[in-house]
């Protein structure tokens, strides 16, 4: 079944301006790659070149940041919405 | 152009004293088009340093969840720089992380807060007038100069 991935702003021209499209996919990794694979213009952007998540995102099974969950190895249950925001963070740095 | 109520540039300003002796963060819902303010959503500082701000993720999918059921949009960071200009550093730029977003700088260095707001596009920082609605708009800093 497919989930409900919700884009952030930055992503959404790459999706014809949706702010929400459907992949498939059991885990989160999953997921994300049949989103680039649909809309190759998030390539970079949401996995890095290793495959790994990129660091200014966010995303999110429900109310649940993956990060604090298995990352790419995150379950999506049936009917499980996935979110994508920026990552904010900055700071005057010194 | 950012407009803000007086309620929500309160809010930020309260926000970003309270978070002293650390930078203090939050986001503001509104129109991303017009640049029109209607919500403060401060955050938590995950970084909890003087120097640099994360804005608590969980506390951002709220945020954007409340935004989008009053059919708004998350369209602004604001954050406090604690002893530097209401400026954006090479660190802001650097992780801008939306170019249609509005960037909220609060200077705490000096006895008043002066709080600025800009766009940041490739790398680019543009000032922008800031707006604080009241019974007539009050324009800020239009004709000033932005501090580096």
């Amino acid at each position: 079944m497919p989930a409900e991935v919700r884009l952030p702003t930055v992503l959404r021209p790459h999706a014809g301006g949706q702010s929400a499209v459907t992949a498939e996919g059991g885990t989160i990794g999953e997921v994300l790659k049949d989103l680039v694979a649909t809309y190759p213009g998030m390539a970079g952007q949401v996995l890095t070149d290793e495959g790994t998540l990129h660091r200014f995102v966010n995303v999110y099974v429900d109310d649940d940041d993956v990060r604090y969950l298995e990352q790419l190895d995150t379950k999506v249950p049936d009917g499980a919405t996935v979110s994508i925001l920026p990552a904010v963070a900055g700071g005057c740095g010194r | 152009m950012l407009r803000l109520p007086a309620q929500v540039y309160a809010q930020i300003v309260g926000h970003c004293l309270s978070g002293l002796p650390d930078e203090a963060c939050g986001l503001l819902g509104g129109d991303l088009a017009t640049g029109v303010v209607a919500r403060c959503y401060p955050t938590r500082n995950l970084a909890a340093s003087a120097k640099l701000y994360t804005v608590d993720p969980k506390q951002h999918l709220q945020a954007d969840r409340d935004a989008e059921a009053a059919g708004m949009s998350i369209m602004a960071v604001f954050h406090s720089h604690t002893h530097t200009d209401a400026y954006p550093s090479p660190t802001d730029v650097a992780q801008a992380p939306d170019p249609d977003w509005h960037y909220v700088l609060v200077s705490l260095r000096d006895s008043h807060p002066m709080l600025r707001s800009y766009r940041i596009v490739e790398g680019r920082i543009d000032e922008e007038p800031v707006i604080v609605e009241q019974q007539e708009p009050t324009e800020l800093h239009r004709t000033q100069e932005p501090a580096r």
